[in-house]
Order: C-alpha cells, then sequence, then structure tokens
C-alpha cells in the first residue's frame, strides 16, 4: 500500500501557459519517506494536489500517468492524506473530537468504531486535551496537531504534508515536528513538501529535488544530495543546512530616537512596555506568540490608540492622532499578510499610490515607482496584479509600498516570516542598507536567525498570565 | 466585532435539551401565526408567555436582555418611522412635534408593531442561545434528511465567520498604513468602507476554497453515505416541545380574537 510510480507526469492549470509540473518519472516505494525540494515554483504543491486526486480533469490538462497502488488518484482517494500549511482552513468542526470524526463520518465508517479510532488517533499525535477542547481554544501548533490526527484517522497508506510548519511559529512547528515523528509507522509512506530542510530531515530517508523546467533534477539519500547540490539549492533559496549567511549589524553607534514608548499598553492585548527605536539601528522585537508582539507594532505605527501610556514620535502629537497621509511619510507600517496592505490591481499602482496620495508630481511619481522597481526586482512584474504574486514577491512589494513614501522609521511584522532563502537574504541586506542609510527599523519577529545577523538592540516582550 | 449568535450556553434545563430541530420548528410554530395580527394584545400574551418558560430553557433574563438589545434599536427606528409617515392619525393628539401630530392610535400602532417584533424574534433568540450549531446540523442532517453537504458545509462556514471581525480591523489598519483615511469626507467613508468589504469578501471566498479543498481531502466529496458519530434522536418529548408551542401561539390568537382586539394584517 501507498506505492507511488510517475511516468512523465505533467499537470497544466487551466489558463496558464506554463506547466506546473511536467516530466516526472519517480517510483516511491511502499513505507519510504520522501522530502520534496525545489525552487519556488517547481510544482511541488502541484504535484501533491495531484497525488491526493485534488486536480479535477476539467481544472487543467495533464500529460503521463500518476498511479498510487496502480490506481489513478483521484480513485485511490482513500489510500490518500493530505495536511495542508494552514491549521485555521483544515478544521471542520468546533470541538476537537469531533473533527477527527469529520473524516471518518465521510467515509461511512461504522458509528461503533469511530470514537475508538478517534481517540487513537488523536494518541497517536500526541495531542494534549480532550475530545470536547474548543479547536478556537488551540493555538497555531494544537491546531495543526489536530489536522493531522484527522487525517491519521482515517489510516492513509500514503500521507502527504504540504509546509505543514510554514504558518506556525517555532514552538508551534516544533510541535508539529514531534507529532509527525511520533505518529509515523512502517506502513505509512510519507511525502513532505518542506523548504526549512533542517527541520525535516529527521523525518525522511529519501530527497527527491524537481527542476523548475521540468523533471527530477537530484534524488537519493540527502547526504549525498545535498553534497551534490546543496549549494546550488542555497543559491534557488532552499534553506540547505550548513549555508550561514554572514551577519550584517550596524557599524556605527545609533543616533537620534525616532519613537519612544512609555508604558504604553492596550487592553487585553499588551500589558505597559516601555522601549525606544532609534535611527540607524534595526531594532527587534520578540517574545512568545500572544505576548503582544503585533499590538505593539501596531501602536508604534500610529495605527491604533494605546488605553495607557505615551508614545513620542516627534512633532506633531500621539501619531494615532496624525492624518494617513502624514503618518506614511514618517512612519511606514509593514504587515505580516501582505495581501492586507494591497488595495490596486496593478503592481506600479501600488507603488504610486502612497507618493500620489502625499502630492507628488506625476514625474516623481513615476521616478519612484521605477526607482523601486528596480531596486526590489519587481521591474518585469510591473503591470502583474499583486494577488496573484507567490510569497516573495508579495512581501518586497509590501516592503516597496512603505518606501515609496520614504518614512524615516520602517515598522516590520515578522518580514522574513515563511520566506524562502533568497527572498530571506535580499530582505536583511534591503533592512541593513536601509538601516546604514539612518533609517530606524523596528522588526517584530519570531525569527532567530535574523536576529542574529541584522538585529542590532532586542526588546523582548513576555506573556503575563 | 462579537456576533452574538455564535455562542451558547451548554444547559441541562428541560426544554434546552430538545432536539435542536424540535426547538426551531417549535419557535417557528410559536412565532409564525403571531404575523396574522396587528393587535397589541396577541404579542402581549406571546411574550408573557415566551418570559414564563424562560427558566425551562435555562435561559437567565439578563442573558435575553443582552442578546435582544438590538432588537430595542429596531423599535425606537419603527417609532420614528411612524411618527414621521404614519398615513392615518387617529385618536387623541398626544403632541405636535413640528408638522408632526403624535396622536394615540399612531402610538397604539407603534405599540403593536414594537411588540410584534420582540415576540416574534424572541423565541429565535432562546433557541439559538440553547443549541449547540453541532447538534443543530447533526439534528438538521439526521432528522429532517437535510443534505449533509449543506448543513456541515455551512456548520464549517459558520466556524470561520469570528475571523471576519478580526480581518475587518486588520484590513482597516492596512489601508491607514497606506495612506487612505476617509477623513472627514462622508463620500471617502463610503468609499472606504466598500473597498475594504471588498476586499474582506475576496479574502473570505479565499479561505472557503481553501476550507472546502480540505473537507474534500478528508472524503466530505466521498459520495459513500456518511455514518454519524454523534446520535441526535427525535422522541416524544420533542414531539410534546412543537405540539405545545402550536397550543400556545393559538391560545394567544384566539384570545385576541374572543376580546375583539383581533385585527387581521390582511382586509
Amino acid at each position: 500500500m501507498g506505492e507511488v510510480v510517475l511516468r512523465g507526469f505533467g499537470w497544466r492549470h487551466a489558463g496558464r501557459k506554463a506547466w506546473a509540473v511536467r516530466g516526472v518519472d519517480l517510483r516511491i516505494a511502499h513505507g519510504e519517506r520522501v522530502l520534496l525540494l525545489g525552487p519556488s515554483g517547481a510544482g511541488k504543491s502541484t504535484l501533491l494536489a495531484a497525488l491526493a486526486g485534488l486536480l479535477p480533469d476539467d481544472s487543467g490538462e495533464s500529460s503521463g500517468t500518476v498511479e498510487i497502488d496502480g490506481l489513478d488518484p483521484r480513485k485511490a482517494r482513500e489510500q490518500v492524506g493530505i495536511v495542508f500549511q494552514d491549521p485555521q482552513t483544515q478544521l471542520v468542526m468546533s470541538r476537537s473530537g469531533d473533527d477527527v470524526a469529520f473524516g471518518l463520518e465521510n467515509r461511512g465508517v461504522p458509528a461503533a468504531e469511530i470514537w475508538p479510532r478517534v481517540d487513537e488517533a488523536l494518541h497517536r499525535v500526541g495531542f494534549g486535551y480532550g475530545r470536547d477542547r474548543p479547536t478556537a481554544a488551540l493555538s497555531g501548533g494544537e491546531q495543526q496537531r489536530l489536522a493531522l490526527a484527522g487525517t491519521l484517522a482515517l489510516r492513509p497508506g500514503l500521507l502527504l504534508l504540504d509546509e505543514p510548519t510554514a504558518n506556525l511559529d517555532p514552538a508551534g512547528a516544533a510541535l508539529i515536528r514531534s507529532a509527525i515523528a511520533r505518529a509515523l509507522d512502517d506502513d505509512t509512506t510519507l511525502i513532505i513538501v518542506e523548504h526549512r530542510v533542517a527541520e525535516a530531515l529527521t523525518l525522511v530517508d529519501r530527497v527527491v529535488v524537481l527542476e523548475p523546467g521540468g523533471g527530477v533534477r537530484a534524488d537519493g539519500p540527502p547526504g549525498a544530495v545535498f553534497a551534490a547540490h546543496g549549494d546550488r539549492l542555497a543559491d534557488e533559496g532552499v534553506w540547505v543546512p550548513g549555508h550561514a549567511v554572514a551577519a550584517r549589524k550596524a557599524v556605527t553607534g545609533p543616533g537620534a530616537p525616532l519613537v519612544r514608548a512609555d508604558a504604553v499598553s492596550l487592553r487585553h492585548r499588551l500589558p505597559p512596555a516601555t522601549l525606544t527605536a532609534r535611527a540607524g539601528e534595526v531594532l527587534a522585537v520578540t517574545g512568545p506568540n500572544g505576548a503582544g508582539k503585533s499590538t505593539l507594532a501596531l501602536l508604534l505605527g500610529g495605527l491604533l490608540k494605546p488605553t495607557s501610556g505615551t508614545i513620542d514620535a516627534g512633532a506633531g502629537g500621539a501619531p494615532y492622532r496624525w492624518r494617513a497621509v502624514d503618518l506614511t511619510t514618517r512612519i511606514g507600517s509593514v504587515f505580516q499578510d501582505p495581501e492586507h496592505q494591497f488595495v490596486t490591481n496593478r503592481v506600479a499602482d501600488e507603488l504610486a499610490l502612497g507618493p500620489r496620495r502625499i502630492g507628488r508630481s506625476e514625474a516623481e511619481v513615476s521616478r519612484i515607482v521605477e526607482e523601486l522597481l528596480q531596486r526590489l526586482r519587481l521591474a518585469k512584474l510591473a503591470g502583474a496584479n499583486p494577488h496573484t504574486l507567490s510569497g516573495g514577491e508579495a512581501r518586497r512589494l509590501s516592503v516597496a509600498t512603505a518606501l515609496a513614501t520614504a518614512p524615516r522609521l520602517l515598522i516590520l511584522d515578522e518580514p522574513t516570516f515563511g520566506q524562502d532563502r533568497r527572498t530571506w537574504i535580499e530582505l536583511v541586506e534591503l533592512l541593513a542598507r536601509l538601516r546604514d542609510d539612518g533609517h530606524g527599523i523596528i522588526a517584530v519577529t519570531h525569527d532567530a536567525d535574523f536576529v542574529a545577523t541584522v538585529a542590532d538592540s532586542v526588546h523582548r516582550l513576555e506573556r503575563t498570565a | 466585532m462579537t456576533l452574538t449568535v455564535a455562542t451558547f450556553e451548554a444547559s441541562t434545563a428541560p426544554l434546552a435539551r430538545r432536539n435542536p430541530v424540535a426547538k426551531l420548528a417549535a419557535a417557528l410554530l410559536f412565532s409564525a401565526p403571531l404575523i396574522a395580527t396587528l393587535d397589541p394584545l396577541t404579542p402581549t400574551i406571546a411574550l408573557a408567555i415566551e418570559l414564563a418558560v424562560l427558566p425551562l430553557f435555562g435561559v437567565r433574563y439578563g442573558t435575553l436582555f443582552r442578546r435582544a438589545w438590538p432588537l430595542v434599536l429596531a423599535a425606537a427606528g419603527i417609532v420614528i418611522t411612524l411618527v414621521l409617515f404614519a398615513a392615518e392619525r387617529t385618536g387623541a393628539t398626544v403632541a405636535t412635534l413640528g408638522p408632526f401630530e403624535v396622536t394615540t392610535g399612531v402610538l397604539i400602532t407603534a405599540l403593536g408593531m414594537v411588540l410584534r417584533v420582540f415576540a416574534i424574534a424572541l423565541p429565535g433568540i432562546i433557541v439559538f442561545a440553547t443549541t449547540d450549531p453541532t447538534d443543530l446540523a447533526d439534528a438538521l442532517v439526521q432528522n429532517v434528511r437535510a443534505p449533509a453537504r449543506f448543513a456541515i458545509g455551512a456548520l464549517a462556514a459558520f466556524r470561520l465567520v469570528p475571523l471576519l471581525g478580526q480581518e475587518w480591523q486588520m484590513l482597516s489598519l492596512a489601508r491607514r498604513a497606506r495612506g487612505i483615511d476617509a477623513g472627514r469626507s462622508p463620500v471617502a467613508r463610503v468609499k472606504l468602507f466598500v473597498s475594504t468589504a471588498f476586499a474582506l469578501l475576496v479574502g473570505a471566498i479565499r479561505r472557503g476554497t481553501r476550507l472546502a479543498v480540505a473537507m474534500d481531502a478528508r472524503g466530505f466529496d466521498a459520495g459513500t453515505p456518511r455514518t454519524y458519530a454523534r446520535r441526535q434522536v427525535f422522541g416524544r418529548a420533542d414531539a410534546a416541545l412543537m405540539i405545545g408551542a402550536t397550543l400556545l401561539s393559538a391560545a394567544a390568537l384566539t384570545t385576541s380574537v374572543l376580546t375583539g382586539l383581533f385585527r387581521p394584517i390582511i382586509g
């Protein structure tokens, strides 16, 4: 059970010119554990969707064949389980036990067998609560564990994991990794897509690298694959272990204060916090989930009104009272989800919006747009819809929109979250250069590598009961 | 943004434990006939009955008031509308507000409508305050053969509703961060509202699509007959609740007819 055979497999989504994945020949035996790698756009997720039988005939064009235990994946659905990135959109029911039971009900498992199998699956992933635990009360990592239990309860011969830790903070990611390790048995074939390679290596015994243009670039034991292809994969953005990035700390001391928070708090979300961010400095705000890091970023950015305490960002009183256009010339905020900030249908319009609103002339606007398109490698995408960009492109665009109105202070919420290595390095370099030019940078982050590489000072928030 | 319908309190009160479909049907059977009359007496009797049975549902009066307060706004709207636009201004003049004459006839009509709003809405509020949405979906599928694709699908979508409130706030803050605010212009405010709402809708559709794929990946579209992990039973007590609701509603209407106050909505 759980044997996968692909012969010259390809898939092109309806309405697209390029093939998402093409010319893949691959044989994966019963019980193997495979890490599927490749640069962004190599078609990893499409391949998983095909194996899960989730690509209907009318949604695109296929070539070659794909078989699971000799069957078309659309006919072998009962053999396959898949867990996606986002736990929020995988949970169906409001109680944890009911959610695990959902798949069993769908498959027509007799009622008497359902609850024993639910309990077994919850135990297998190390779920720490009872069946009645509300799914809304779970952390992201716990929710993802539950999603895994819901899939394992169906006893799939082939388990597919599509970046299962990508939406989780480090603690949540550790939780789901240990759950996967604990849940695997010799009867389950595993295919996992994960660009944080070091974290997936403990789970797999084989690595397959997809070539973006089509076909398989490398296939074999992890050690051999990384010895032969590690450098190139790292350049292409894969987080290959042992490829460290050089530190980019400030060479001069910090300058004048740009924003000062004095015992600033927001009811239910942030206990009083005091900090100062200066020009020519990257200040990292760290701490566990729920400590109020993002809330602090919104307060410092003049987007929320504090319940108590004061924020001093120079002339004009508290930043939350400023007009929005004034705000953009002084403090730029970059949200964790870039799509929240996109308001137009073209990348170039997105960049022109800020300068236009602050009253720049059309000549200046087009000069700013042109410069930012070049600087952030977005020139080829000038006419594209912002909502169709890849994760890395969308992140670069959201930073560029904040830079377009030239604020002195830039506040970013998890700027490197979920980014591939290439975008990560570009972002670190960009922020380091802005700092060296005298900008102040505040970055809310979980990313220890980011802090080690570019942060000049760290403000840690703790969770209070 | 909190949505009070999204919360319920588990209760062991005798009527709270009834089958959710029976409760919903009882609420409809009780409320629907009240629409037939415009007099103030029928809804008054109905309200008295509703408040009297409240303890049997284990709902505290304070809880009911908290959930029902949006109806006060509706009631105020009715009174204002009638004072301004009522065609018939019979009875003695109570007050004169500029060009508007407030008469006893206008006030009685307004009172009747306000009471109707409360009498018709309260049963629904009571049902949702005492019913787990999961149980309702289960009962709809098991006891009245509603399609699972509809009932469970709606239940799953319902779970995403509280996210919309957070999403709205993030989208609004993100717009301010981009230099977009309405300032004092009402036109700009409407435009901003529409664009934020559109972004919210796009995001909601995208999340809904992802959820649907995840549900199908767990066999929701398998087509094999579903089994039920949780049984919902429809028993005699449930039937009795529905019959009781019908009888009480009929009693309220009959009283109104016998006292001669009955004012049919048609005719």
